[in-house]
Parts: structure tokens; sequence; C-alpha cells
């Protein structure tokens, strides 16, 4: 008899995370949990202006203070050769200044003491005399002939452009243009926003002189990238680095790049020989680290009367603050900007990218998505709803024409993506009745009667998950693989292992599942672990929801490559040949008589006890799997909003969203990562920026000024799927962790622009904040750029 | 939380509270819910030498009605005992329309009453809803107790009229002629979040008639706006949809906001109308349940 299941936990159990055992006891293990004897504290200095030079650093009195251990400037730094370290996207970045600094809260100097108050206040003891030079704060600004040069310590390096960088066909497109019976155009900012995780960065950096080995704990979503990062750039021999991830607190994105508090961490523990610790604060890591978005878009699309999109050219300038350091796949510019209109069947399309230095922050992560994707859908959607408006057709109407049909896959997008499958006419209906669109227009005019504005908007778009396929995709040649490490032991219990690195996404859970499905050994009995280096199998980490696809197909290849040996050995069991064994969940039979059998428990067994002649004894195995192509999930979000036309406040009445992200392992957490992504989308769709006044200070250091909302004012959101397989993973499953991210923000405005579209608004660029909806309900006029921001608050 | 270095000290007696605010000699700060301090310490804005806690002084954590049907607020009396106060629900429309509006829930297990007067943010809550209710505190310093009207007690932005070695022990709200009417609505971006703009509503009434009328702002300026002149207006009349209109823009004239990433003066002044326009149509006799 077949085992159910999903009794024992495999492929549809909603089964209970089983890190949460840890966390809702508040016996997780982060990084600033861990005490080491002797450790030492390390503090930041950062820099309190946007741009200037550095004339000179005075740090004695900070070396006075009884406790302090090490003080370390940009110029130690440098006759160490590292005051400067590489980007992930071939860039450099400062680590201590040493010339200029070029953000607010730029790196200046590090202060090693025997405990946090002491390091604390000796950085307040360091006095650094600033020239101030005037501050860039957008792209505008820095692409003006006269603009001061930000790179200025980069030979060759031309004005403030990082890049320009284009795709598609351009003659095509502009054929398309001419032949247009209408086009349709628009202009937005999709807004800095910040990925910021609960817990902020840290690292732990352990060098011991006796044995020559660097131990270095950190809050890293790639531990295994960080420890290539060290070898190759300390050039520290890479056997000699143990890099380990405890227990992450939340990373969308924040916790993939390297960090200068990472490296000077590492250097002071070698220069003291003791433990160093780094802890971050709030506002170290809101104004310090890996931002997202910042991209503004000029979109145009080609249309034919009938509704039928014949061309589209998006032309995006994007700021990328003081440095390159995008984290993205190292052959695109501009991330994955290009996966838009990836859904919609269109002949052609040209895109043109510029990337600007300014004095803010460098990062540019892939916030909840892959690398720029969460851009490239919103500019979607929102041009569509445009369009759709301009052309006088009905918004679902609209995109049902243009959507590539079902039988229509394998599809080449406009930009040259292949998308695999999807059912998306089905989930857009499916959508449609759960709103009940069809009785939207009675519905609105009821609300204007009684004062209220209501507005319907819908967001649909599939999305490229799971970087990568090696042939494209690489961080810094590394290409994007992972891998899964099974061992079973004789009792029939497993550990695995996987080169991803869990913050949240329930790893140490599902991990299991898919062994369960694989092998039919109950759930329970897997342990999952991720994150250290000396154990873990080399993988590239987890984001832009690439574990699933990629190292959650390695686990199932690794298990599969278990069955296989497995087989051989109940062949030997049950004294019949192999090719005379069947498999069902959790034992092996022989064909011609079902009862004789063996279970996979006693085939572990036997592979230490009892293994056919010849046979290597144990029974493990690894796998380093390199997707085919990436996974296309699809969304089909829908989203009522009642404006208050006295204070633009405005109410989600109602959201649906239908997500097909293929084979569901674990519905509760799938449906656990649609709502967090919808939290967020909603956070940056009503509240949630990070800008600048014009003498280049953060607005948006702290979590009074950087909003997030909480369970209170967020909506409530209906949750509907659809299943179609991915036809290359081996279990049928797409990358979800990002969807609702990605595809929810232009949901909501869509909503909103739809409830003023009578008034002849076509957008409001995000945050939808109560005062920018007013304006544009009592203008008639679109709202466009970041919020305006009154210095000296 | 790094703080700078401190002393602390947690007196058992508000003689003695006072005691070390007088020797600290304008370095000693009083310690309430913490819920404003403590950040400020966190981020090294204050660095007092001395903080002074005075949560274990018994008695002063009650809020009560005398017989003569005034309000008593003690000094450790939180917000949340305000929010979760049947009395308070039945009798003081006005705190209890603000007390939820306060911060979020887990700030107002910890942040005072009083505490929060006393910090006089523009922005708070507690400050203006004093205002609009003509009360005033009891405060004890080395010379014994004395009572500071609220119309004199904020003098700026997180300025007071308290001296150095002064603690407020007491937030008084006299009874009401007639029966206590009014609310408090508050533009936040998200819970937790100060006022974008926030009005408040005191009025004493006899049927449809006003007998006494306060009105008081938060977040529309550079302190907590008091309107209780405009809203004088009202005193001896029926409340009507047009003397309501007038007033809500007297006082949305009064208000002096500045434009902002929250939004621009001109759009705090349309909240600040529309809200005061909000709660006393909300007060017309026959549209009060
Ligand atoms: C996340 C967050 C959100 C918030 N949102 C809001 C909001 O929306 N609206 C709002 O109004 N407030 C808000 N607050 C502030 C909160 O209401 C505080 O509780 C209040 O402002 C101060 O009260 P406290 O008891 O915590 O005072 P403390 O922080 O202990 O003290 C504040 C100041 O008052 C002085 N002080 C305290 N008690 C006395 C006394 N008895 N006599 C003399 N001086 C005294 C202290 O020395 C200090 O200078 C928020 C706070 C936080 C942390």
């Amino acid at each position: 008899m077949s085992l159910d299941e999903i009794k024992i936990g495999g492929l549809g159990a909603s089964r209970r995370r089983v890190e949460d055992n840890r966390f809702i006891r508040g016996k997780g293990n982060y990084v600033d949990d861990i005490v080491l004897p002797g450790m030492l504290h390390m503090e930041i200095l950062r820099s309190p202006v946007a741009h200037a030079r550095i004339k000179s650093i005075d740090t004695s009195a900070a070396w006075d203070m009884p406790g302090v251990r090490l003080v370390l400037t940009g110029e130690m730094m440098a006759a160490r050769n590292l005051a400067w370290m590489p980007t992930l996207s071939y860039d450099t970045a400062a680590v201590l200044a040493t010339d200029k600094v070029r953000f607010q809260g730029q790196e200046v100097c590090a202060v090693i003491a025997d405990d946090p108050y002491i390091a604390k206040d000796a950085c307040a003891k360091i006095v650094v005399d600033y020239e101030i030079l005037p501050p860039i704060v957008n792209p505008v600004q820095a692409a003006a002939e006269d603009a001061i040069q930000i790179r200025d310590d980069k030979a060759g390096q031309v004005g403030n452009k990082v890049f320009d960088w284009e795709i598609g066909d351009k003659a095509r497109t502009d054929k398309a243009f001419e032949d247009a019976d209408l086009v349709s155009k628009v202009e937005m900012h999709y807004p800095r926003t910040h990925p910021s995780p609960i817990e902020c960065c840290g690292s732990i950096a352990d060098f011991d002189r006796a044995t020559g080995k660097l131990t270095f704990y950190v809050t890293s979503q790639a531990p295994h990238i960080v420890r290539a990062a060290v070898a190759l750039v300390a050039e520290l021999p890479e056997q000699q680095i143990r890099v380990v991830s405890p227990d992450i607190g939340g990373g969308f994105g924040n916790k993939v790049p390297v960090y200068p508090g990472y490296v000077i961490s590492i250097l002071a523990s070698i220069l003291t020989e003791k433990p160093v610790k780094w802890i971050e604060d709030k506002t170290g890591n809101l104004i310090s680290t890996g931002f997202g978005r910042d991209v503004y878009l000029k979109g145009e699309m080609a249309l034919r009367k009938d509704g039928k999109i014949l061309g589209v050219r998006m032309n995006t300038i994007s700021d990328h603050g003081a440095f390159f350091a995008d984290a993205q796949p190292s052959k695109f510019k501009i991330g994955l900007m290009h996966s838009a209109f990836a859904c919609y069947d269109i002949p052609t399309a040209h895109m043109f990218a510029t990337g600007y230095y300014t004095n803010k922050a460098p990062g540019g992560v892939a916030y909840r998505c892959s690398f720029r994707v969460t851009e490239a859908m919103f500019f979607q959607e929102r041009m569509v709803h445009a369009a759709a408006d301009d052309l006088g057709m009905d918004q679902a109407e609209f995109r049902r024409v243009n959507f590539v049909k079902d039988d229509d896959f394998p599809h080449r997008t406009a930009f040259g993506f292949l998308t695999d499958s999807g059912q998306y006419e089905k989930c857009l209906n499916v959508g449609m009745e759960a709103i009940g669109y069809k009785d939207f227009a009675k519905e609105q005019e009821e609300a204007r009667k009684r004062g209220k504005l209501l507005g319907i908007g819908i967001s649909t778009m599939t999305e490229p998950l799971g970087a990568g396929n090696s042939r494209e995709y690489d961080i810094l040649g590394i290409k994007m693989f992972d891998s899964a490490e099974l061992r079973v032991h004789m009792t029939g219990k497993a550990i695995l292992r996987t080169g991803a690195k869990t913050q949240g996404q329930g790893h140490e859970t599902t991990w299991a599942q898919i062994v369960a499905h694989e092998l039919g050994i109950p759930a329970e009995d897997i342990v999952v672990e991720e994150g250290d280096t000396d154990t873990a199998p080399f993988g590239m980490g987890t984001y832009a929801s690439r574990s699933t696809p990629v190292a959650g197909a390695a686990v199932s290849m690794a298990a599969r490559k278990v069955r296989a040996k497995a087989r051989k050995i109940a062949a030997h069991l049950l004294e019949v040949s192999e090719e005379d064994i069947e498999w069902e969940l959790g034992r092996f039979y022989v064909r011609s008589n079902s009862d004789r059998g063996v279970t996979i428990q006693e085939c572990a067994m036997a592979a230490y006890s009892n293994m056919p002649d010849g046979m290597e004894p144990g029974l493990e195995n690894t796998a380093y799997y390199d997707p085919p192509n990436l996974t296309w999930p699809f969304a089909a979000y829908f989203c009522k909003v009642e404006i208050d036309p006295e204070t633009g406040v405005w109410d989600v009445l109602q959201f649906v969203a239908v997500d097909d992200c293929g084979v569901r392992i674990n519905p509760m957490i799938v449906e656990g990562q649609i709502m967090g992504g919808l939290t967020e989308a909603y956070a940056m769709a009503n509240m949630q920026y990070q800008t600048y006044d014009e003498e280049g200070n953060c607005i948006g250091a702290n979590y009074m000024d950087f909003l997030l909302p909480t369970a209170w004012e967020t909506p409530g959101f209906e949750l509907y799927e659809v299943v179609t397989p991915c036809p290359h993973h081996p279990i049928g499953a797409k990358g979800v962790g990002e969807c609702a991210t990605v595809a929810g923000p232009a949901a909501f405005v869509n909503a909103v622009v739809n409830a003023l579209s009578h008034k002849g608004v076509r957008n409001i660029d995000m945050p939808l904040m109560p005062n920018r909806v007013y304006e544009a309900l009592t203008t008639g006029k679109d709202v466009y750029g970041m919020p305006p921001v009154r210095s000296g608050n | 939380m790094y703080p700078s270095r401190f002393k602390y000290e947690s007196p058992k007696t508000i003689e003695a509270a006072v005691a070390l605010l007088d020797a600290g000699k304008g370095d000693a700060k009083i310690l309430a819910g913490g819920q404003s301090l403590v950040p400020m310490l966190k981020l090294r804005f204050a660095f007092p030498d001395q903080i002074v806690d005075i949560n274990n002084i018994p008695g002063l954590d009650y809020h009560r009605f005398d017989a003569d049907g005034s309000l008593h607020i003690g000094a450790l009396c939180r917000h949340e005992d305000l929010e979760h106060s049947a009395e308070i629900a039945q009798r003081q429309p006005t705190i209890a329309a603000a007390a939820p509006l306060v911060a979020d829930p887990i700030v107002r297990t910890r942040g005072t009453f009083v505490g929060s007067v006393c910090h006089a943010d523009p922005q708070g809550d507690w400050a203006a809803t004093m205002i609009a209710l003509g009360g005033h505190l009891v405060v004890q310093g080395p010379k014994g107790k004395r009572t500071i009207d609220m119309k004199d007690f904020v003098l700026g932005p997180y300025a007071n009229a308290l001296n150095y070695n002064e603690i407020a022990i007491e937030a008084v709200i006299p009874a009401p002629k007639g029966v206590a009417r009014g609310g408090y609505l508050k533009l936040e971006r998200r819970v937790g979040d100060f006022a974008t703009a926030s009005v408040a509503v005191a009025l004493d009434m006899d049927g449809n008639r006003v007998l006494r009328a306060g009105i008081a702002l938060a977040g529309v300026g550079g302190k907590t706006i008091d309107a209780n002149e405009e809203a004088s207006a009202l005193v001896g009349h029926d409340l009507t949809e047009s003397i309501i209109d007038t007033v809500a823009a007297a006082v949305a004239a009064k208000a002096e906001p500045r434009t902002d990433h929250r939004g621009s003066s001109d759009y705090k002044r349309q909240i600040v109308k529309t809200f005061v326009k909000r709660i006393l149509v909300a007060q017309i006799a026959e549209k009060v349940a």
C-alpha cells in the first residue's frame, strides 16, 4: 500500500513550519545572539553629509579612551589595499572613505572596543574635517552639463553616467509606431524604497592566528558567495574560510551584497586577534545598505484601434547612488527590466536604459524580486492601464486581447525571453468573478451618490523567477546553479543540506516535503541545514525566488539519485532483478507480486548492513542543478478602492489575488508568501518611500519616517489559485516568493487612478499618500515625482 | 540601544523625586512611560546626567471623576488605561475618541497621559486634547504645589512651563456644564504615526445648545494650536450646519501648517476644516443616538 502523501508531509501538505518552534519561543539564533570568548565590538562612524572632501581625520581622542582597542580609517584600509572593494556590478565601492564621502551615512571610521557603549562613545570623539561639496540627489542633476563629478576616483569615468544599455529591435519598433492608430504615452517614477528587514546587517569575524582559520558569522542570503568574495578579495585560502549564516531575520534582497562592515570586521579581527562583532543599527541599515527601485520611465505603446498592442518603447533612467552596487546577473545593466510585457503577445519592443551616480546610498538590490522585475511589471501594468483608457477599452478586455494564449507556448517575448506555460485568461476570469467585475459600474454609481469615489484596478503579469540557467545568468562569472546533498541514515532518517539560505521562506519545512514526496520518508524524519559553507554544498543562495526553482529542484534530483541506489538495494533484498522492481511512495515491490516489498527505511538499513556485493556502502547523494529555463508564474490581481473626496484617504474594499505558481509544495507557506508580498506592495503603493532633501539628507532614516504597514491598516486579501505545472521543473513548481510584491503595487495604483479617471487623472506616482490623491482629485492633473521635502526638519 | 552614560534613580516618593531634579540643576530628566524619552536617549538627542524614574512612586496611576464631575488623571495613568476605561467612554467623549488614536497598542501600554502633555510635541495628541478641554496641571516643586493652566503650559515645540525641579503630578479636566460632548479625528499615515493633522473638539451642551466649546489642533504648527477662541463663537448658539461651517473655516485659518512631505499647507488646512466639521456635525442633537 502506497503511503498517504499528505499524512507524511509530502507535496501539497500544509505542514506547520518546523522552524517556528524555535522562533516563537525566542530561541532563534541570530548573529547578534552569538557570543564568543574575548569578543570585541565594532561601531562605524558614518558621514553626516552627502558629499564632501575629507580634509583631515583626527582619531586621537578616540584612541585615548579606556577600552578602545583599534580605530580604523580609510587610510589604514588603503595601506592594506582594502579601502575599496569590488561590487556585484563590476564597479568599486568604498569600504572606509579616503578621499571623499559620497552619500550621507557612508562609512568613515570604525572603532573596535571592549563593549558597544565605549565604541559608540569613542566614535563621537573622532573629529572629521569635511569640505562640503554640492550634493546631487537625482539623475536630472547628475546629468547636467556642469554637474560636479561624484566618482572622480575612477579613471576614465565621464560625468556621472554609469551606463547606457539597450535591448530589443529599434528599427522594427519604430516602424510599429509609424503604423499605429494610436500611441499611448506615460511618464512615471518608481520611488526609492528599502527592503528593511527587521534584523539589520551584522557580522562576527573570528580569525584564529594559530590555525590560520577565519570563521565568519554573517547576515547573508548567500554565504557561499561571501566565502568566494573573501577568498578572492582578501586572498585568504578558501579552505581556511568558514562562513556561517545562522538564523536570518529577513533579507528581501538587502542581505545579498557584501557590506563595508563585514570587510572591516574581518580586518579588525585579524589585527586584534580577537573575535570582532559588528551589529548595524536601524538607521545604519536604512541609510547605507541596498535600497530598491528609484527608476524613471518614459513609456510608449503603439496601438491598433481594435486593441492590439503593436509595439512598446521603454526609456528608463535609474538612480544608483554613489556606487554601482546593484545585485544582479552581471551581463544585465538594469537587471531583468526587459522581462516587461512577457505575458502579452507583442510583435516588437525596444528599451533604452541609462543609469546615473548620485549622492545617495548605493545598492539597487532586488527588493523581493528578480532584479528590477518589480519595476518592469509595475511600468508594464501602468502602461497597459493607460493604453486601455486611451483606447476607451475595458481594462480586462484589453488584457484578454493581448495575452499570450494557452496553446502558444513556448513563447518568445518581444524582448527575447522564452516563457513556457500559463493559463492567463483563466486566472483573469477567476479574479473577475471573485471581485464582481461585471457589477462594478453599478457599485461605482451608487457610491458616487454617497459622495464616495470607487475605483477598480487590475494587474496581470508573468515574471521570470529562479535565476538562472548558467548560459545566461552568472554573478561575476560564477554560474547561477544550486545544489543539494541528501544523506539517509541507517534508520531511514535523513539530513539534507542545500546551497540556498532560508531567511523566513521556510526551507526547513518545504525541502523535507520534497524529499518526502520523492522517497516516502516522512518529512518529520528529515532535518534540513543551510548556511554553513563548511558543511553545505556550494550554491548561490536565496533571492530572486530562486530557491524552489533551483535548489528545490536539486533536492528532488538528489533524492532521485538516492532512490536509484535504493532500488538496487531493494532488488538485492527481494532477490529479483532491478527491472522487476516497482516503486510506490515509500516502498519498492516485486511487479509480479506486490505483497513482496521493502520500505525505503529497510533499504536504508541494508545500505549500511547488507549491501549487495560490489556496492559502495551508505545512502547519500549530491545534485548540482542547472535549470534549463527560468520559471514563469502568473498573477492576476484585482483591487477595489473607495476614496474620501474631502481628504484623499483611500481604503481598499476588496483585494483578490489569483496566483499560478505551478505545483504548490506547502500551500500554507505559499499563501504566507503571497500575503507578505501583498503587504509590501500595499506599503509601497500607500506610504513607503525613501527620499532625500536638497542637501542629500535621507528622509527615511528610522521607522517613524520610513513606514512599514502594520496589521492594523493592511487590508485583507482574498487568495485564489490556478495550477499550471512548470514543464521543466522536476516537481512542476515555479517561484512564488515575489509575485505579490511585483504584481501588487500596480493593482492598488490602477484602482486609485481608475477612481479619478473621470477627472482626467492618468497617473499618480507612488506612494499614493492622501495629500497626493487629493491634489490629483482637485486639480484633475497627474502627480509626478517624489513628495517634496523641506530640509531642516 | 546604546545611549550616553547616565545615572539612574528610582525614588519612592514625589518629594524624593523633586529633590533629585533639584540637585540635577536642569541635567536630570523624569522617566515616566519612556515612550518619548527612551527613543531620544537611543538616538542620543537627549543625554541627561540623571534619570529620575517615577514608576515606583505609589499612588500615581489613577484616573477618576470626583463628585463635582471633574476628571483627575495621575502622572502614571497610561494611555491604555484611558482607552479601556468604561467611565471615560461614558463621560468624556473627546478623550475616549483620542485614546485609541495615540501611537500604537504597544506604546499605549506604557506611555502616560501626563508625560505626553509634558513632552509638548507639536504633533502630540494629548496636549491638544487638554487645551480643547480647558484643563490644567497640578505640579509639585521644592516649594510645594501649584497649578498651571493648559493655555499657559505649552510654550513651543517640546517646551513647557515647568521649572527644571518640578513634576507634573496630575492633569485635571474641569466638570462640564451640561453634557460633555466632542470627538477627536486624526490623519495619520499608518498606526503608530504622529498626526499629519488632528483635531480635538470638546463641547459642553444643553440639548442642542453649546454652553462651552474648545478646539485644539496637533501637527499643523510649530506647537499645539489653541483654537479655543475660534471655537467660542459656538457658545450660546444651537449647533447648525451654517455656524459649523463658519467655525470650521475660522479654525482652519488659525492653523499654521507648513508644506512638507506629508502634504501642502493648504491640504492640511483642508483636513482641519473637514475634521472640525465632521466632529461638530456628529454632535448636532438629532444626530446623537
Ligand atoms: C512608536 C511611537 C509612536 C508614538 N505615536 C504617538 C502619537 O501618535 N501621538 C502621540 O501623542 N504620541 C505618540 N507617541 C509618544 C507617546 O505618546 C509618549 O508616550 C508620550 O509622548 C510621552 O509619555 P511618556 O509617559 O512615555 O513620557 P516619557 O517618555 O517618559 O517622558 C517624556 C518627556 O516628558 C517628561 N515627563 C514625563 N512625565 C513627566 C511628569 N510627570 N512631569 C514632568 N515631566 C515629565 C520627561 O522628562 C520627558 O522629557 C509615540 C511614541 C512612540 C514610541
